[in-house]
């Protein structure tokens, strides 16, 4: 089978797979339908309006308890799984746009993330003062997330020529190429050892090591990729976007340059896992080869699946899951077999819900406020 | 699933959970916690079993007591990793809140770790089976302690042992990290200042599959190989080796001729036969220490090893040592654990392999055993113990300043070649 009969295979079956993959997009025009409209418009400028009417409750109640939480739990709660799960949902997130909104599925994030990671350690400083250039954190971490989404947009552009499995495949091999440059190379990476003592900067007299400073900035930084997410989606790139991921040809015939939009998606992408690659390195203290393997790439993934890529909160939801399974799994009945428990619960979440967590909350709530129209409600004709 | 159905079922979850807890914190009161970290994951899982089982081994002996409170070990896991090693620490002391730690299981997993440790004063860290030199040779941690010797330590002897045989040029292959790079300089310390040369260096990947490029280069005029490889890099080097025609006799690394690499089956396996090593146990230990060591090992795990790994008997020191000062303290660990600490300091016994003790940087100070691979009457070999070295120093016998000079190990350090 040639290449162009792939190609259109793998079209047919994205056309086919696209009226469930379509929902947040669906959604939009009745959330906006909904909203209040009694808000004076010409009170405060259109953009902030907008995003006021679509505040509810929940919204409020979730970022409340977001920024309360680290003076109710302990240290341990807020860094290790608090300021650890934001820092790896953010690089989640980067995946859950690329894959659930651009419809690519790329398992280099983790390694974005690392290139990142890498960086602040080579610009910033380091235990190895021979390697690291020891520039002021605020420079070195611009370098390194400018260095990692430029590194993104190259990986987006070799890899968008292709599709599906094939487009795994390739950010693969970027991935295990990358991970064994770093365990091989002595004079950039500082091989198979990596880097110790990178951590967060001191600043204004707060030393961001500590657990709820460094709670804090990863907070504000996962808000901060989040809110660009929801925003983007909104945005005509990201109409676009999604208009790519389902009929890639329709939207090249309507003039659009959809390689550029694939490209600036992984460049967008790129921008968040470089973020969450930074926070990492600054939660772990250190980075090696270790950091960015082929396990590492593909918690990637599964944190992205057992949320839920439709929302972009998902990414979170599952790295809560995933952090909390990696603690605490060994606490639970078969100390020896822990790895079972946490094999066992993705394996539950997938098989009961396509659509991870998320897909279980909207079961679950659908099921209790309407149990009867609920089949109706979750697939609309 | 109807509605009250569910219900039902979530309440059952909720109840269970609860009854859980309640059990749990019951069984808490009395008892004093000890974390242990060891590899339940990863490159290390089975010795990390192993380790474990040392452990238990040495509270077992104590009757599961020590300072008159019934000790609870807290078990947590890494995958070989420094960022899980901590992390795992981490939850173990701030989440399940014990107060003395065991582990963790490799090298740069113990400097980690110890970096951790200089942030809980108050707690007590002790080393579970890492023998990284760094870990208590370059700014050491006040709470953390080491009752093995390291991978320097282990190799001391080996060099004078290799001359003796005359292995005068020897070429050496290893892997490129941390662990290999201290056991080389442990070899070449005494090797190299005695007048051997070893003449190239092949720094291999951890997990090289193919080592045709190395083989290549092995010049034809060296008497001998040093090769300081583990687990399976060990069997694919020696399988290709022999493909390829060598016959250089050989010298391993502490982990170069272990069982796994004993029981595999092949035309080399004959020519392992004299291949000299060196390591802080062996299997043939003649002392009756070591023999109840291995029965009360077999008896107590009928699915362990066929005799304890070196990590089993590694965690079983360092966890003796760490229950032996709790005894001397009755229990107490009041006042940041003051008294404990110096008791430690004071804690000596003599081991299965020897005395065990520390040094004033917290670092163990022991025997190593220098063996060379036997046939045993059955047919099955073994690793024979030809001499014993006792009382090494970190420094492998040198004063302080001239290690110091010396530096610690690396892929240039010691040189060597010339």
């Amino acid at each position: 089978m040639s290449a162009a009969h792939w190609r259109r295979a793998m079209n047919s079956a994205a056309t086919a797979a696209a009226p469930t993959m379509r929902s947040p997009a669906a959604r939009l025009p009745r959330a906006r339908a909904t909203s209040p409209a009694s808000l004076p418009a010409d009170a405060m400028p259109s953009w902030l309006a907008r995003g006021v009417a679509r505040i509810r409750p929940r919204h409020v109640i979730v970022l409340v308890a977001l920024v309360l939480y680290p003076f109710v739990a302990s240290p341990f709660f807020t860094y290790q799984i608090g300021a650890q799960s934001l820092a790896l949902g953010l690089i989640a997130l980067s995946l859950t746009f690329l894959g659930g909104y651009g419809g690519m599925v790329s398992l280099a994030q983790m390694t974005v993330a690392g290139v990142a990671g890498y960086g602040i350690a080579i610009f910033g400083t380091s235990s190895f003062p021979a390697i690291s250039l020891g520039w002021p954190w605020w420079l070195a971490a611009s370098f390194a997330i400018a260095a990692a989404t430029v590194f993104a947009a190259a990986v987006g552009w070799l890899s968008v020529r292709t599709e599906g499995i094939y487009t795994i495949m390739i950010t693969l091999a970027i991935g295990v190429a990358f991970f064994y440059l770093a365990q091989q190379n002595y004079t950039v990476f500082n091989g198979f050892q990596g880097f110790s003592k990178v951590g967060a900067p001191e600043l204004f007299g707060i030393d961001f090591k500590e657990p709820v400073a460094f709670y804090f900035v990863a907070l504000a930084c996962a808000l901060a990729g989040y809110f660009l997410v929801r925003h983007l989606v909104r945005a005509p790139f990201g109409v676009a976007l999604q208009g790519i991921r389902d009929n890639p040809r329709r939207m090249a015939s309507l003039g659009y340059h959809v390689t550029a939009h694939r490209v600036a998606a992984y460049a967008v992408a790129g921008l968040l896992a470089a973020t969450g690659g930074v926070l990492m390195v600054w939660y772990n203290g250190r980075i090696s080869p270790g950091t960015v393997n082929l396990a590492q790439m593909i918690s990637i993934l599964i944190i992205a699946v057992l949320g839920g890529m439709k929302h972009p909160v998902g990414a979170f939801v599952g790295a809560i899951l995933y952090v909390l399974l990696q603690n605490f799994a060994i606490d639970l009945f078969i100390r020896e077999r822990f790895n079972l428990v946490i094999g066992g619960v993705f394996l539950a979440v997938v098989l009961f819900s396509p659509d991870g967590l998320l897909g279980l909350w909207a079961k679950l709530r659908s099921g209790l406020i309407r149990p009867q129209t609920s089949q109706q409600k979750r697939r609309p004709p | 699933m109807s509605a009250p159905k569910r219900r039902v079922w979530i309440r059952t979850i909720v109840g269970a959970a609860a009854a859980g807890a309640l059990i749990g914190s019951a069984w808490a009161q009395e008892t004093l916690k000890i974390g242990l970290l060891a590899n339940l994951e990863g490159p290390f899982a089975v010795p990390g079993q192993d380790g474990y089982r040392g452990a238990e081994m040495a509270l077992k002996e104590k009757n599961g007591m020590a300072g008159g409170k019934k000790i609870e070990f807290v078990k947590v896991s890494s995958d070989a990793t420094p960022d899980k090693a901590v992390a795992m620490t981490r939850k173990a002391v701030e989440q399940d809140k014990v107060q003395i730690m065991i582990g963790p299981l490799s090298g740069d997993e113990g400097i980690a770790v110890k970096n951790y440790a200089k942030t809980k004063p108050d707690i007590t860290f002790i080393n579970g089976s890492s023998g990284a030199q760094a870990t208590t040779l370059s700014d050491p941690a006040p709470n953390f302690y080491r009752f093995n010797t390291e991978g320097a330590q282990w190799m001391v002897g080996l060099g004078e042992h290799a001359l003796g045989k005359g292995y005068k040029k020897m070429f050496l292959i290893s892997e490129d990290y941390g662990f290999p790079y201290s056991q080389v300089q442990g070899f070449m310390a005494s090797y190299c200042a005695k007048g051997g040369k070893v003449v190239d260096k092949a720094w291999v990947p951890l997990g090289t599959k193919d080592y045709a490029s190395v083989i290549a280069k092995i010049p034809k005029d060296v008497d001998a190989l040093l090769v300081v490889l583990g687990g399976s890099d060990a069997v694919n080097f020696l399988t290709q080796y022999e493909q390829a025609g060598g016959n250089k006799p050989m010298v391993g690394g502490s982990i170069t001729v272990d069982q796994t690499v004993l029981n595999y089956k092949g035309k080399r396996r004959e020519s392992l036969l004299g291949t000299s090593s060196a390591g802080p146990m062996a299997d043939s230990i003649d002392t009756p220490e070591w023999k109840k060591f291995v029965a009360d090992y077999k008896a107590q795990f009928k699915d362990g090893f066929p005799s304890p790994s070196l990590f089993a008997y590694l965690y079983y020191i360092n966890t003796r040592a760490a229950l032996e000062a709790l005894d001397a303290v009755k229990g107490d660990l009041s006042n940041g654990q003051k008294a404990y600490r110096a008791a430690l300091q004071k804690t000596s016994f003599k081991g299965p392999a020897g005395e065990v003790k520390i040094d004033a940087n917290r670092n163990g100070v022991g025997t190593t055993y220098i063996t060379e691979v036997t046939k045993a009457p059955d047919g099955s070999f073994y690793n024979k113990v030809v001499k014993t070295v006792p009382n090494i120093s970190q420094t492998l016998g040198l004063p302080e300043a001239e290690f110091k000079k010396m530096g610690l190990g690396s892929r240039d350090v010691p040189d060597c070649r010339k």
